[in-house]
């Protein structure tokens, strides 16, 4: 039987006759052989592709994984070319740390919120140097005065001679002309693209299942490996017994691996069969064999100590010593899985001496470093072709390239040069570690005389994420990874005596980021306390808060915004409470008020959520709101539901979604978002819109029971 | 065994518990269904047989037998048209990976309740996890879907 008997005919949105003009510029995967010809310059610079159809492809630098930087960087490029929206289409670049780093970090990476951020300038200038290009070579062709040249909506035009054409017929000229040093950019008031609704340009081929994903790729002679994985982190295989798989149709061998036992398999179902079949025994002498609940233990006893000061201004300790009334509240947060909808996955075929490697990579230029160290080859010999991520939430992006690596030793341990595609189940996905780590947060607030909040301290205990990376010598500054305490050490409210200090522990548990980073803690841990001491003092959340604020500050712009969105009327209203947090984080400024009833199990029900954003120039409100929306149903989700917990013995106890819960559309609130008009340079946004949900619904839960939430989660069979 | 999928009948050369998806995945190469957890807990494998939303990553081929499968590649019709042309309008994917899932499950939904209300849609689409959380766009797509079959 063919495919094609069963495959209607799909509409190609992402390649198109495009797709001719990419395929020469940068080979599919599997075609990129020795000795094939050179790719031709792309034209006319390392992101735009101008087909003689007319269509123009924006290649991507950064991975689109549901955040929209497809989306973006092709507007911004579109901008300044003056290209119609139709024509644009979109594809991811290589990897190639030259041409395509990103500008704040120095290599190929998406991570941070800074997609946008960082390439603003860069995107534009793309565009306007293509444009450019496009100009001289019609003036030329058609011996005019480029002055007299108009470009609108993809069409060249010399009005005085009644010429048009399309920007394919110049594409090829165009390609042959020096690219302009210095380009005008438009006036943000010309914008035509820039703030608009565009359409995204993925959606289609993600509506109708032609979108690929790294587990989508299949390639003859590929094989599939799944890797069966120690129970307990540090864990080694010691010996397996295959004779079990050995009947299983389709199984061709295994291998042991740093990382396990890797299984290989003409395709995933006999893969799965048979590692389930190995009898593997581990050597567990480096194992971690501590739990949950005597980390929890451990980082309480440490929280009562101060740590290494992280911030401070004015004296904190005095204050809370001399304090007529002091506050003290001790927050608990779970190890959390980034848990994307796919499953970590990478194809790797290494043929002795060079590798090409096809997927959803956050940090290419890291994947590439570590797959050669991996290979023993030089890192010019790897090549990586970029596969949209089915999410990614921070997991795609390791530094050590950790399932990279895994994937190209599956591929070294098979010994062939075919290609063999790593396939992590949901088991491998939420017991493979690289959690969002571990915290406790002891916060004490000190109240004055006359009700104003006068001290504040707060001690944050847990894992480093950067220590024994290669991001230490940035991040991690006196002994403080910034990546723990952003969003506590620059506490936006005007208190007198303020400290933020720091235990750093380690712990056999490997973590990592996780969609927010250090905010998915700290602003749960600040927003909770300040809601408490403003209620202490009597005052009311957003009031309290502004009052706390430079009115002309951007904190207090998203509040006021909110407070007017939700129309702001207090915490209770009947048998609904109201709650309130903003939090800043990657620059960008959000408020968020969440609507909390009680279910018929006296559990948190969130009804509703208004949320105010300032990120900046809004270059794409529909992405804009569409990424508030998903991160408040993200972060509600792990605020309610979702825990990583070890049993005493080490094991991670939760191995599926039926464990690790995860939001339902029937407990997905409604969400109306308000975009600040700003004119500041673009921040991101797919990261900000976690942080203030949690401690927004915690808040008006307080306000709804009295109850005050201490740890997370504290939904359906989380509350304590 | 002979599986019909998409009106086109096939003879595949599987073990009978071998899960649908990984026939349609691997050996027919339809990879719009999606593996997400193995256990029917994420909806991101969900075909129709016979018309009915269904979970291929635990439908062992064996009890497939004569009933018609439908996946994302093969999914025709009024409703599939509404549902799609309302997704797009929306733009409701995210990372999109989920999406061919719930695609599936509304169409089904919509072909059995043409007008469902929000527990309708709860009740029908709560099987199918989003990680993206992009679940107002999915309700507000139904529903459009819905009121452009109506007219």
């Amino acid at each position: 039987m063919t495919l094609h008997a069963l495959r209607p005919s799909r509409r190609h949105v992402l390649q198109g006759s495009a797709g001719l003009v990419l395929a020469l510029a940068l080979p599919p995967f599997g075609r990129a052989q020795e000795g094939a010809p050179k790719p031709v310059p792309i034209m006319p610079n390392a992101f735009v592709v101008i087909a003689p159809d007319d269509t123009v492809t924006i290649l991507s630098k950064h991975l689109e994984m549901g955040q929209g930087p497809w989306t973006g960087l092709a507007t911004l490029v579109a901008e300044e070319l003056d290209a119609d929206w139709a024509q644009i289409r979109v594809a991811h670049a290589p990897g190639d740390p030259k041409l395509y780093e990103n500008l704040l970090f120095g290599a190929q990476l998406t991570g941070g919120s800074t997609a946008i951020a960082n390439s603003y300038m860069q995107m534009r200038r793309a565009g306007a140097a293509a444009r450019a290009m496009l100009v001289k070579a019609a003036a030329e062709a058609w011996n005019v005065p480029e002055s007299e040249i108009a470009v609108q909506d993809g069409q060249i035009s010399h009005l005085p001679s009644s010429r048009r054409a399309g920007f394919g017929a110049f594409a090829a000229a165009a390609a042959k002309l020096p690219a302009p040093q210095n380009v005008k950019l438009k006036d943000p008031k010309d914008f035509r693209l820039i703030g608009k609704d565009l359409r995204k340009p993925d959606t289609l081929a993600k509506s109708t299942g032609a979108a690929l994903f790294t587990q989508d790729i299949r390639e003859p002679d590929m094989v599939v490996a799944v890797v069966a994985h120690p129970p307990r982190f540090g864990g080694k295989a010691a010996s397996v017994d295959d004779r079990e798989a050995r009947s299983i149709a389709g199984y061709l061998g295994h291998a042991v691996i740093a990382q396990g036992v890797a299984v290989y398999a003409r395709s995933t179902w006999p893969a799965i069969l048979a590692r389930n079949s190995l009898k593997i025994a581990w050597d567990e002498t480096s194992a971690f064999r501590k739990g949950t609940k005597a980390i929890e233990a451990e980082y309480r006893a440490i929280a009562e100590k101060p740590g290494q000061v992280a911030a401070k201004r004015g004296d904190a300790s005095a204050r809370l010593a001399n304090a007529r009334e002091t506050i003290e509240q001790t927050f608990v947060f779970p190890y959390l899985a980034q848990a994307p909808m796919e499953p970590l996955d990478a194809v790797v075929k290494f043929d002795g001496e060079s590798a090409l490697c096809h997927f959803g990579s956050q940090g290419p230029t890291i994947d590439q470093f570590a797959i050669a160290k991996a290979l023993g080859i030089a890192a010019d010999k790897v090549r990586i072709e970029v596969a949209l991520a089915g999410g990614s939430f921070g997991r795609r992006a390791q530094a050590a390239g950790d399932f990279a690596v895994e994937a190209a030793s599956c591929a070294k341990a098979y010994g062939k040069p075919v290609p063999v595609k790593l396939v992590w189940t949901r088991e491998d996905d939420l017991r493979g570690g690289f959690y969002r780590p571990f915290y406790v947060h002891r916060m004490r607030g000190a109240v004055g005389p006359d009700g104003a909040i006068t001290g504040w301290s707060h001690t944050i205990v847990g894992q480093s994420i950067m220590a024994g990376t290669p991001m230490e010598k940035n991040m991690v500054k006196n002994g403080v990874d910034e990546s723990s305490v952003e969003g506590a050490v620059d506490l936006p409210y005007r208190i007198a005596d303020f400290q933020c200090d720091l235990h750093t522990v380690k712990q056999g548990v490997p973590v990592l980021w996780w969609r927010s980073v250090g905010h998915t803690h700290t602003a749960f841990a600040t927003e909770t306390m300040i809601d408490i001491l403003l209620e202490k003092v009597g005052k009311d959340p957003i009031d309290g808060r502004l009052a706390l604020l430079d009115p002309s500050s951007r904190e207090a712009g998203v509040l006021k915004e909110v407070k007017a969105l939700a129309r702001w009327k207090g915490r209770r209203e009947g048998d609904k409470a109201y709650g309130v947090a903003m939090h800043k984080s990657f620059n960008t400024y959000v408020a968020q008020v969440a609507e909390v009833t009680k279910d018929g199990e006296g559990a948190p029900k969130v009804t509703r959520v208004w949320c105010a954003v300032d990120c900046g120039v809004a270059v794409n409100p529909n992405v804009i709101r569409a990424q508030m929306e998903g991160g408040i149903g993200y972060g509600l989700g792990h605020a309610l539901y979702a825990s990583i917990d070890l049993d005493d013995s080490g094991r991670v106890v939760q191995s599926n979604f039926d464990a690790y819960r995860s939001l339902r559309i029937n407990e997905m609130p409604a969400v109306e978002v308000a975009i600040v008009r700003s004119q500041a340079a673009p921040t991101g946004v797919g990261e900000p819109g976690v942080p203030p949900i949690a401690p927004a619904v915690a808040n008006a839960w307080r306000a709804l029971t009295g109850v005050v939430v201490t740890r997370l989660p504290f939904g359906k069979g989380g509350l304590a | 065994m002979r599986l019909t999928v998409n009106g086109s009948t096939a003879e595949v050369d599987a073990d009978p518990a071998t899960p649908l998806l990984w026939v349609l995945r691997d050996e027919l190469g339809l990879t719009g269904t999606k593996f997400g957890c193995g256990m029917a807990q994420c909806g991101a494998c969900t075909v129709h047989i016979d018309g009915m939303a269904r979970r291929a990553c635990v439908t062992p081929l064996s009890a497939v037998g004569d009933s018609q499968v439908t996946t994302i590649e093969g999914v025709s019709g009024r409703v599939a048209d509404a549902v799609r042309k309302a997704w797009l309008a929306l733009d409701t994917p995210q990372c999109g990976y989920c999406q061919p899932g719930q695609v599936m499950s509304a169409v089904a939904l919509l072909s059995v309740a043409p007008r469902p209300d929000d527990k309708a849609i709860d009740e029908g689409m709560a099987g199918n996890l989003c990680r993206c959380a992009a679940y107002v766009r999915i309700r507000a797509a139904i529903h459009d879907a819905a009121k452009s079959l109506e007219g």
